[in-house]
């Protein structure tokens, strides 16, 4: 009788801690580390080339570009069980799941296309022309814009979700990586890996309201290269990711100004935040590992050993 | 039907003109030269070495015209060997000021040299002659092909690196081989190292049956060394010397530890797209000639996107200044050499299965930016006509 209650117990609540999952892209694994224990507790396998990821809104499934495999995994995460393909178009690298819940907005890096996919009939709802090698992607709060950043033409596209076309184009310096818009919708922040810059945009004009830039004593400037990047909680600062230069930059967002600058594993890529956004998980591709940082006190605390080259990385509540 | 015809593709020129903004015309100039023969045929030279880069670098610069309003055209014109090659390149500054150009030292000059590219903006993408970057030097003539000096450069900080520092040399008797063979004891002495006196390649024998029975003799009075360099450009007896040397020692130069623009071995830096890429349009991997024409044409296409103009001086000077880079998928932004035109750009070693390693390597400091340690530098290059 108690065990059974115990058991009972057990499969009703979520004794189960937040985790952070990360693609490792030459490994075809997930590894899923726990955030409590700072640890990996699991390691999935999954398509080739594992690089973005993202959760459901409700967190039952988990979406991954298994780019050379041609397709966007849908997984259950409670067994890691792959439950169907959806179709993605070529190269699927990097991807935003529209506020709907519904439409994925995948950057098909080989063929310079952004594709819409409707997760519920599993179609193709809409193929988009963009520039050379799509790969950054983001949608606005309202759901009315999403961004494809594409790296060799070195633009944002602007797409209007109504009519899946493109209202606007706004140049950005050398290989735009990322791209995501404030939580309150006003701008867009745009990474550029070669320029060395962050540019940043009023959303509703397109105008270019600043742009960022880095420089680390005893980094070359070639060797900083910001690629992704997140918004605290509060939206006061954001963590840029420098690639190469093995930093995390802290840029305030309402000045623009770098405060800071935090020492990292080898060519930082992505990153996720813990559920209160209190600790910063980093993927480090060369190292091979993620830092953890503490948000608080802008410092690395733990380095965990992952798979080989981590690339994306989402947290499950 | 013909005057037909006539207007119907004038209400098309009409129709285009009023479409694009900005109309950028390019030529790519492909002047065919003999190739010496060589003693195996596994590695064929493509003939559209160089032009499949361009025709990259094409698509490359329409998808981003597509969204600015800007037209951008190509115009491949191959010269046979017998051909008039000045004649070609005055039809072609005639219809266009752009001018990418495969074509021997002696010729890319001739060219540089016509009335009709004065104010042009000429793009070599095959002469690896270093004359070219310091006392050779045009003020309309700009590098996308590293210099033998770059070359050999970033092979020689690989053996420093590595504290190999006794060398031996084998050099063919072309000129090409010579030239190398030449970059690379100017470079060892640039960099600290010792080469031995130069032994050369005379035999006529077919080695494919050979190579094991003579290349340990013809090695065996190099004395000690830690690395063999071999300076066989047109790839005639290179790959027979490796693990046939009298001493058991690694190859390097034109075989073995190859310092190049470009290889298919290259993957870093997002480079297995623009790999992936060239393979699905050219159909065959890509080459060093092809990254070079793929970034003078790109070149042209950024300074085209960030100034929205096409006259040839506005571009020159764009690509001259700090605003300018190209993301060239090896690692740092690619720029020009504002005192010879050269582009800058890492060099990989690589070996026929992977990239070894990437020069400038790590440690081998500069002024201005670790990418000038490789090539001729400001002080020496001694090229006062590129000077603005």
């Amino acid at each position: 009788m108690c065990r059974t209650l115990l058991l009972f117990l057990l499969l009703a609540s979520p004794l189960r801690a937040a985790e952070i999952w990360v693609t490792n892209e030459k490994d075809n694994t997930i590894s899923v580390i726990d955030i409590d224990r700072l640890e990996v507790t699991r390691t999935i396998p999954t398509g080739e080339r594992p690089r973005g990821i993202a959760f459901s809104k409700d967190y039952s499934t988990v979406f991954i570009c298994a780019s050379d495999s041609d397709t966007v995994q849908v997984m259950n995460p409670e067994t890691g069980k792959i439950l169907h393909n959806l179709p993605s178009g070529e190269d699927p690298e990097q991807f935003v799941l529209h506020p709907d819940n519904r439409h994925l907005y995948i950057a098909n890096e080989d063929d310079a296309i952004t594709t819409v996919v409707d997760t519920e009939t599993r179609r193709v709802v809409a193929q988009i022309d963009v520039g050379i090698e799509p790969e950054g992607m983001a949608v606005s709060p309202d759901g009315k814009t999403v961004v494809t950043t594409s790296e060799t033409t070195n633009m944002a596209h602007w797409i209007d979700t109504g009519t899946q076309t493109i209202y606007a184009n706004s140049l950005v310096d050398s290989r735009p990586r990322h791209a995501e818009f404030t939580d309150d919708g006003a701008e867009l922040w745009v990474s550029s890996e070669i320029g060395g810059s962050v540019s940043v945009f009023d959303a509703a004009t397109q105008a270019e309201l600043a742009k960022i830039t880095f420089a680390i004593d005893g980094v070359h400037p070639d060797r900083i290269q910001p690629v992704g990047f997140e918004f605290t909680a509060d939206g006061a600062h954001a963590f840029v990711a420098l690639g190469p230069a093995n930093h995390l930059a802290v840029v305030n967002a309402k000045t623009f100004e770098v405060e800071d600058y935090i020492l990292v594993g080898r060519r930082v890529w992505h990153m996720a935040f813990s559920p209160d956004k209190d600790l910063l998980f980093t993927t480090n591709g060369i190292s091979g590992d993620v830092t953890v940082v503490d948000v608080a006190h802008r410092r690395a605390i733990k380095t965990i050993k992952v798979g080989r080259f981590p690339w994306g990385a989402a947290l499950r509540p | 039907m013909k005057p037909l015809v006539t207007a119907l593709a004038g209400l098309l020129v009409l129709a285009q003109g009023a479409w694009a903004d900005l109309s950028v015309q390019a030529h790519y100039l492909q002047v065919e030269t003999p190739r010496p023969p060589v003693l195996s045929n596994l590695d064929p030279v493509p003939d559209d070495l160089g032009r499949a880069g361009a025709a990259l670098a094409l698509i490359d610069n329409r998808t981003t015209g597509r969204f600015l309003g800007q037209q951008h055209d190509l115009t491949v014109v191959t010269v046979p060997q017998d051909g008039d090659p000045l004649a070609a390149a005055r039809d072609a500054l005639a219809a266009s000021a752009l001018l990418l150009v495969d074509a021997p030292a002696a010729t890319l000059l001739a060219i540089a040299d016509l009335p009709e590219a004065k104010g042009a903006l000429l793009f070599n993408v095959g002469a690896e002659d270093t004359a070219l970057r310091g006392p050779d030097c045009r003020a309309n003539l700009f590098h996308t092909i590293p210099s033998l000096a770059m070359r050999a450069d970033a092979l020689m900080q690989f053996f420093v690196k590595r504290r190999w520092t006794k060398l031996a040399l084998i050099e063919g008797t072309h000129p090409a081989d010579l030239a190398f063979a030449n970059a690379l004891v100017r470079s060892a002495t640039k960099f600290g190292l010792k080469i031995g006196a130069p032994k050369k390649w005379v035999f006529d024998a077919d080695m494919r049956r050979n190579a094991a029975q003579e290349v340990p003799l013809f090695t065996q009075d190099l004395g000690e060394y830690d690395a063999l360099l071999v300076a066989d450009e047109t790839g005639d007896f290179g790959r027979y010397i490796a693990y046939n040397t009298w001493i058991p020692r690694p190859v390097a130069g034109s075989e073995g530890l190859t310092p190049v623009a470009w290889s298919p071995v290259v993957e870093q830096w997002g480079a297995a797209q623009l790999q992936s890429r060239f393979q699905d349009s050219a159909g065959r991997p890509m080459q060093s000639r092809d990254y070079a024409a793929w970034a003078a044409l790109r070149a042209i296409g950024e300074a085209v996107t960030r100034t929205g103009s096409n006259d040839p001086a506005t571009l020159r000077a764009f690509l001259l200044s700090p605003d300018f880079e190209l993301a060239g998928f090896k690692g740092s932004a690619l720029t020009f050499r504002t005192w010879n035109g050269q582009l800058r750009q890492p060099i990989p070693l690589v070996q026929p299965r992977a990239m070894v390693a990437q020069a400038p390597l790590e440690g081998f400091l500069h002024q201005r930016g670790e990418l000038d340690t490789l090539g001729l530098d400001l002080p020496e290059a001694a090229c006062p006509a590129f000077a603005p």
